[in-house]
C-alpha cells in the first residue's frame, strides 16, 4: 500500500488503570507509531463484533521505543464514556485493537526562542506528551497548563517535570492546585506577560474550556492551536460527521475535522 | 479454479462494471479523500456525494449517532455542488482511472434536469444516481422517492436530457419499494439502487434531548441488512432492470446474499467507515466463493434464490412442523 496510512490488528501490550475511568492503553502499532507526528489521532475499534460498530478517535498519547530508541507501538489516553471505551477500559494484554492511523493533520511545532504554553483539560492531556517531547528535543520553553476534576485525575505529572515542563495545575474540587478551571490562571499568565515575548499556546480539552482559551488568547492576540474532539464516523473525510463551523474569506463553513483538524486555528472556529 | 481468473464483472445496463462492488454515496466522500488508502480503480464504481447546483452546508453537529449494529446520520447533504465537482474532483478520478457515478440531487424537479445535465457534459462521469430518497433535507429529495408520480417524473425528465445510464436510488420509507421501482423502470430507468437508509431516530434519556441536531436521521449498517435484502427482493420479482443492492453489506456473504436476492451489484457504505480496507477483503471472499461453488462468472448467481417449497412469495403463514 502506497499510502501512509495503515490499518493494524494491533496486540495489547499493556493497559494501565489509572482511576475508576481512566486508562492507557498500550498498542503494538510499530508502523503507525513511526510515523505519528505530535496532534495525530488513531481510529481504534473496540471488539471484533457489529457492536459497537464504529471505531473512536484517539490522539496518540505515547510514543512507545524499544531498547534501541526504535518505535514499537502508541499508547492512547482513553476516559470510560461509553460502549466503546467500556471495552477498552476492560481490554487484556493479548488481545488485539484495529488499529488505523495516523490520520490527521498535526500540530505546528514552534522553535525557539517562542515558548509554548499547553493548555489541558482532562482527558484532553493526550495530545500533549508526544507535543512536549518534540518541543523539548528543540529546546523550546514549556508550560502545561493542566486542568482535571480531581487530585487523583491528574495524571503523567512526573513525565512533564522530567522533560522539564512546568507546570500550573488547577482542579474543580480544589484538591490539588488552584481551584476552578485551568483558563483563569492561563488568563493571568497572559496578562501578565510581555507582548514582545514570542508565544504559541495549544489547547485540547472539553469544548467550553477551548472556548475560553480561544477567546483568552485573541484578546491578548496570541496565535493558538486546538486539537477538537467531534463524533467521528470514519476518520478519513468520508462521512462528514465530525465538522467544525469555520470562518473563510466566503463566510463561515462546515470543515472536516478528521482532515483538516483535529489541529485548527483556535480563532478561526466558530465558538457558540 | 483451474486456469481461467475468476470473472467478477457485471453490467448494469451499458455500464460495465470490473466488479459488483460500488463505494455508496455520502459514505466515501468525493472519492479522492480514499485515494491514498484505496486503489480507485479496483472498484466496481465509487457514487460522489449527493451533487446539488449550489453548494450547501449540512446541518450542524451532532450529525451522526451509533446505534446496535448501525448508525443514524442526519448530515443534511453538505457538498460542493455540481460544477466544483467537475472542477476540483473529476479530474483527479479520471487520473486514477476511477468509474464515477455522480449523484445528483435537487429541491425541484428543474434543479435535478439542470444538475444532471452539467455533470452528464462533463468528462469522465459514468452514470447518474438520482437521489430521490435522502430523509435528511425538508425540500425535494425524499418527496419525489415517496410518490410514484414524483419518482416517475424525475427519472422520466432526467431521462430526456442524458445519454448515460439513470439510476433512482429508491427510498425503503414507502409501503411497496417494488412499486417504486417499476414506476422508475417506466419512466426509462437503466437500473434502480435500493435502499437509501430507514428514517429513524435516538433519544438521550438523561437530558431527554435527540442525539442528532436535526431530531430524526438515516439508518444504515448491519441491521437493516434483511430487510434491505428482502426489499431488494420483492423488486426483483417486478421489474427486468438491473438492481444495485444497497443496505448493510460488511462481508463478502453479504454481497453474495444480495446478488443471490436479485441484484446485479452492491453498494458498500457504513463498513467503508469502518473498514477502509474492506473492498480487497470483500474481492478475496467473493473468489472464495465462486471456487468452492465452481463459479466461473459471478453474475452468473444474480436472482438465483432457490425456493424449498415453490409457493407464491405472498403466502407467509408457518410450514406445520413435522414430527
Amino acid at each position: 500500500m502506497p499510502s501512509g496510512i495503515f490499518d493494524v490488528r494491533a496486540r495489547v501490550i499493556a493497559n494501565r488503570r489509572l482511576s475508576s475511568d481512566y486508562n492507557v492503553l498500550a498498542l503494538a502499532a510499530p508502523t503507525i507509531a513511526a510515523r505519528a507526528a505530535p496532534g495525530q489521532f488513531v481510529m481504534l475499534k473496540a471488539g471484533s463484533t457489529y457492536d459497537p460498530l464504529l471505531r473512536r478517535p484517539f490522539s496518540v498519547f505515547e510514543i512507545l521505543r524499544d531498547r534501541h530508541g526504535t518505535p514499537s507501538g502508541l499508547s492512547v489516553l482513553s476516559k470510560r464514556i461509553g460502549a466503546s471505551t467500556r471495552l477498552f477500559y476492560d481490554a487484556e494484554p493479548g488481545q488485539t485493537v484495529a488499529t488505523l492511523g495516523p490520520l490527521g493533520r498535526p500540530f505546528m511545532v514552534v522553535d525557539r526562542p517562542t515558548e509554548a504554553w499547553m493548555v489541558a483539560g482532562g482527558v484532553g492531556l493526550a495530545p500533549f506528551a508526544t507535543l512536549a517531547e518534540t518541543l523539548r528535543s528543540h529546546g523550546v520553553g514549556c508550560t502545561l497548563f493542566y486542568g482535571a476534576r480531581r487530585a487523583t485525575e491528574l495524571f503523567h505529572l512526573d513525565f512533564f517535570r522530567a522533560l522539564g515542563v512546568d507546570l500550573v495545575l488547577s482542579t474543580e474540587d480544589g484538591s490539588f492546585g488552584e481551584r476552578g478551571h485551568v483558563v483563569a490562571p492561563l488568563e493571568r499568565a497572559l496578562l501578565s506577560r510581555s507582548p514582545a515575548s514570542r508565544l504559541m499556546v495549544y489547547a485540547c480539552g472539553p469544548e467550553r474550556m477551548l472556548a475560553a482559551t480561544a477567546r483568552a488568547t485573541a484578546k491578548h492576540e496570541r496565535p493558538c492551536q486546538v486539537s477538537v474532539e467531534r463524533i467521528m464516523g470514519c476518520g478519513l473525510g468520508g462521512c462528514y460527521s465530525c465538522v467544525v463551523p469555520m470562518r473563510h474569506d466566503h463566510g463561515v463553513h462546515h470543515v472536516r475535522s478528521c482532515l483538516t483538524g483535529p489541529v485548527l486555528q483556535a480563532d478561526q472556529i466558530v465558538w457558540d | 479454479m483451474g486456469l481461467t481468473p475468476a470473472d467478477l464483472s457485471v453490467r448494469i445496463g451499458t455500464l460495465h462494471l470490473a466488479n459488483p462492488l460500488i463505494a455508496a454515496s455520502g459514505c466515501f466522500g468525493y472519492g479522492v479523500e480514499y485515494a491514498d488508502v484505496v486503489e480507485l480503480s479496483s472498484l466496481g464504481a465509487i457514487v460522489s456525494k449527493g451533487l446539488f447546483l449550489e453548494e450547501r452546508d449540512g446541518h450542524p453537529p451532532p450529525r451522526i449517532v451509533e446505534t446496535p449494529a448501525g448508525m443514524l446520520n442526519a448530515i443534511g447533504l453538505q457538498g460542493i455542488g455540481a460544477r466544483r465537482f467537475i472542477d476540483e474532483k473529476l479530474p483527479e478520478l479520471r487520473a486514477r482511472r476511477a468509474t464515477v457515478i455522480v449523484n445528483v440531487c435537487g429541491t425541484t424537479l428543474d434543479e435535478y434536469v439542470e444538475v444532471s445535465r452539467i455533470l452528464s457534459d462533463a468528462e469522465g462521469v459514468a452514470a447518474i444516481e438520482l437521489n430521490i430518497s435522502c430523509p435528511n433535507i425538508k425540500e425535494g429529495g425524499i418527496q419525489f422517492g415517496c410518490s410514484l408520480d414524483g419518482t416517475y417524473d424525475v427519472v422520466g425528465a432526467v431521462r430526456k436530457v442524458t445519454r448515460l445510464p439513470v439510476i433512482p436510488k429508491l427510498t425503503p420509507n414507502v409501503t411497496d419499494v417494488a412499486s417504486f421501482a417499476r414506476a422508475a423502470e417506466e419512466a426509462g430507468a437503466d437500473a434502480v439502487s435500493l435502499v437509501n437508509t430507514f428514517l429513524a431516530m435516538a433519544i438521550d434519556v438523561e437530558s431527554r434531548t435527540p442525539k442528532l441536531s436535526n431530531v430524526v436521521g438515516g439508518l444504515s449498517g448491519p441491521a437493516i441488512r434483511p430487510i434491505a435484502v428482502r426489499m431488494v427482493y420483492e423488486c426483483r420479482q417486478l421489474v427486468k432492470i438491473p438492481i444495485i443492492g444497497i443496505g448493510g453489506i460488511a462481508e463478502a456473504r453479504d454481497v453474495l446474499e444480495f446478488m443471490i436476492a436479485g441484484a446485479n451489484a452492491v453498494q458498500v457504505g457504513t463498513a467503508n467507515f469502518v473498514d477502509p480496507f474492506i473492498w480487497s477483503k470483500l474481492l478475496e471472499g467473493l473468489r472464495d466463493y465462486m471456487e468452492r461453488h465452481q463459479i466461473a462468472r459471478l453474475d452468473e448467481i444474480v436472482g438465483t434464490l432457490r425456493l424449498v417449497d415453490p409457493r407464491p412469495r405472498t403466502e407467509y403463514e408457518p410450514t406445520a412442523r413435522r414430527s
